[in-house]
């Protein structure tokens, strides 16, 4: 690859170590890493999850625009094996948010939020694709949500295209699960 | 049953009830979850295993521990919310010893693969940096994933040697506290692996040992005075657990304080085969299998610093 799309080959973009994002573009020294306004700015504007959600965590990437998110802040770079929790992948041209992500912070979504019925929710927690009309929102990752104890509760990432929601939890993640 | 090679023979004359105790190493261990109140409460868990048909018994001693009848919690609703974290009674009490508050520096010297770390974050608020460290890779990847599966997100994960752990690059030289779950022999885990005693012997416990001095030395060293270090071994052996502290109290500024175990306990041994430990090791908790049909377990918890509030006489 060649583009960049990917990241591969930028500039001072190490995979074996974190790196906190810049606050905003003004002060970006690695081409092509999302900034932390920018991370903010997104999960805003895809699901109405307000920055202010983000306000004590600190923002880190660590090899091809994996972003990665943690309570705290620490110096930068960090030489580790984990800084907090993988929360987005960028450096593509849409940007897609992990599924553990979606489960943490979810619950706060007001838009592409997507209400699974029981049979629905079963499928897509196997990891299933299935073919759904009714949706009249946007396109791309949604996140996907089914009624559980009493309220709405994020089961994964989906990812919406021509009348098919495809699930994209990852396979480490998918079980096969009651039907409620 | 269970073939022990003879290895619960040395413990015969520690235990109020060797009947019992045998028997109970001899019966599977029922089947815990915990629940991770980083994403919900208890009640609310009862609630959706209540509409999905799955059954289950509270722990009367813990809020939010839950005796499944069926023995794979993983096919539930709650357990893939990432709500519960299948996790031994015994295993809670780490945790609650440490009882780390919110906002600050926590070390977990042999985290992987995370079931006392992920508990740690939670009695945290997730807050704070807990620095979660192992030596191997291949159990750094559990760790990770059982910690983004329960969404920790104030988790570092290091491999590093625990015995002389450096804190370089944290910003930070000290710990506010630090829990030592040590690499041990694993008796006390008989009834969850029943080949556990399989490899023992007693060069292994006293190998194990050597290392276990080591990584509670340096825990000592590196929080901070006033701070509080629990030591924890899913074993029944002294040669780990009472010695090592004894050993550690000879070498370290530190003192072995009470804590109040919610489980029925015993004291700490101060003798075995010939040897004498510090009157301090009877501050320690010693849990047999039979006394609260759970797996073994041992648990001191240190303040750091000979002085000062917590230390009795």
């Amino acid at each position: 690859m060649t583009d960049g799309s990917d990241g591969e080959g930028a500039p001072g973009n190490d995979g074996s170590q974190f790196d906190r994002l810049p606050a905003t573009a003004a002060e970006r020294e690695v081409e092509g890493r999302a900034t932390r306004a920018e991370v903010l700015d997104w999960w805003e504007e895809r699901f109405g999850i307000e920055p202010e959600t983000f306000a004590g965590h600190t923002f880190w990437e660590k090899g091809k625009g994996k972003i990665w998110v943690f309570a705290d802040d620490l110096p930068s770079p960090q030489e580790r094996e984990g800084v907090g929790m993988t929360v987005l992948r960028t450096r593509q041209e849409h940007w897609k948010p992990t599924t553990t992500a979606v489960r943490k912070w979810g619950h706060l979504a007001t838009r592409n939020v997507i209400e699974l019925s029981p049979g629905q929710a079963t499928a897509f927690a196997a990891g299933h694709d299935q073919d759904l009309t009714e949706w009249d929102g946007d396109w791309g990752y949604l996140i996907a949500a089914h009624e559980l104890a009493g309220g709405q509760v994020p089961i994964g990432v989906g990812l919406y295209l021509y009348d098919e929601l495809r699930s994209v939890v990852p396979k480490g993640y998918q079980e096969e699960l009651p039907e409620l | 049953m269970n073939d022990d090679g003879g290895v619960l023979d040395r413990y015969a004359p520690l235990v109020d009830d060797e009947a019992a105790f045998r028997a109970a190493c001899d019966r599977p261990l029922p089947s815990v979850v915990r629940v991770n109140t980083l994403a919900i409460d208890a009640d609310r868990v009862a609630r959706a295993f209540d509409e999905e048909g799955t059954d289950y018994e509270r722990v009367d001693w813990h809020d939010g521990l839950f005796r499944m009848a069926d023995r794979s919690p993983g096919t539930t609703w709650p357990y893939a919310h990432g709500w519960v974290h299948g996790q031994e009674e015994v295993s809670c009490l780490p945790a609650i010893a440490l009882d780390p508050d919110p906002g600050t520096r926590v070390w977990d010297t042999c985290a992987a693969p995370g079931s006392k770390t992920t508990h740690l974050a939670a009695l945290m608020d997730d807050t704070g940096i807990l620095v979660g460290n192992d030596t191997s890779l291949g159990r750094l990847s559990a760790l990770r994933h059982n910690a983004e599966r329960l969404g920790v997100t104030n988790l570092v994960v290091d491999q590093q040697d625990a015995r002389n752990y450096s804190l370089n690059g944290f910003g930070f030289d000290e710990f506010d506290a630090t829990l030592v779950d040590a690499p041990c022999s694993c008796e006390g885990t008989i009834r969850k692996n029943p080949d556990a005693f399989d490899t023992w012997t007693l060069d292994h416990v006293h190998e194990v040992a050597g290392i276990q001095k080591g990584i509670l030395r340096r825990a000592v060293q590196a929080t901070r005075t006033g701070g509080t270090v629990v030591y924890s071994t899913c074993t029944f052996a002294p040669e780990e657990n009472e010695a090592v502290l004894d050993h550690v109290l000879r070498e370290e500024d530190c003192r072995v304080v009470e804590w109040d175990c919610p489980l029925e306990s015993v004291s700490g041994v101060t003798e075995w085969k010939g040897e004498e430990y510090d009157r301090q090791v009877t501050r320690a908790t010693r849990i047999y299998p039979h006394h609260n049909d759970t797996g073994g377990f041992f648990l001191a918890k240190l303040r750091v610093g000979g002085e000062g509030e917590g230390v009795g006489a």
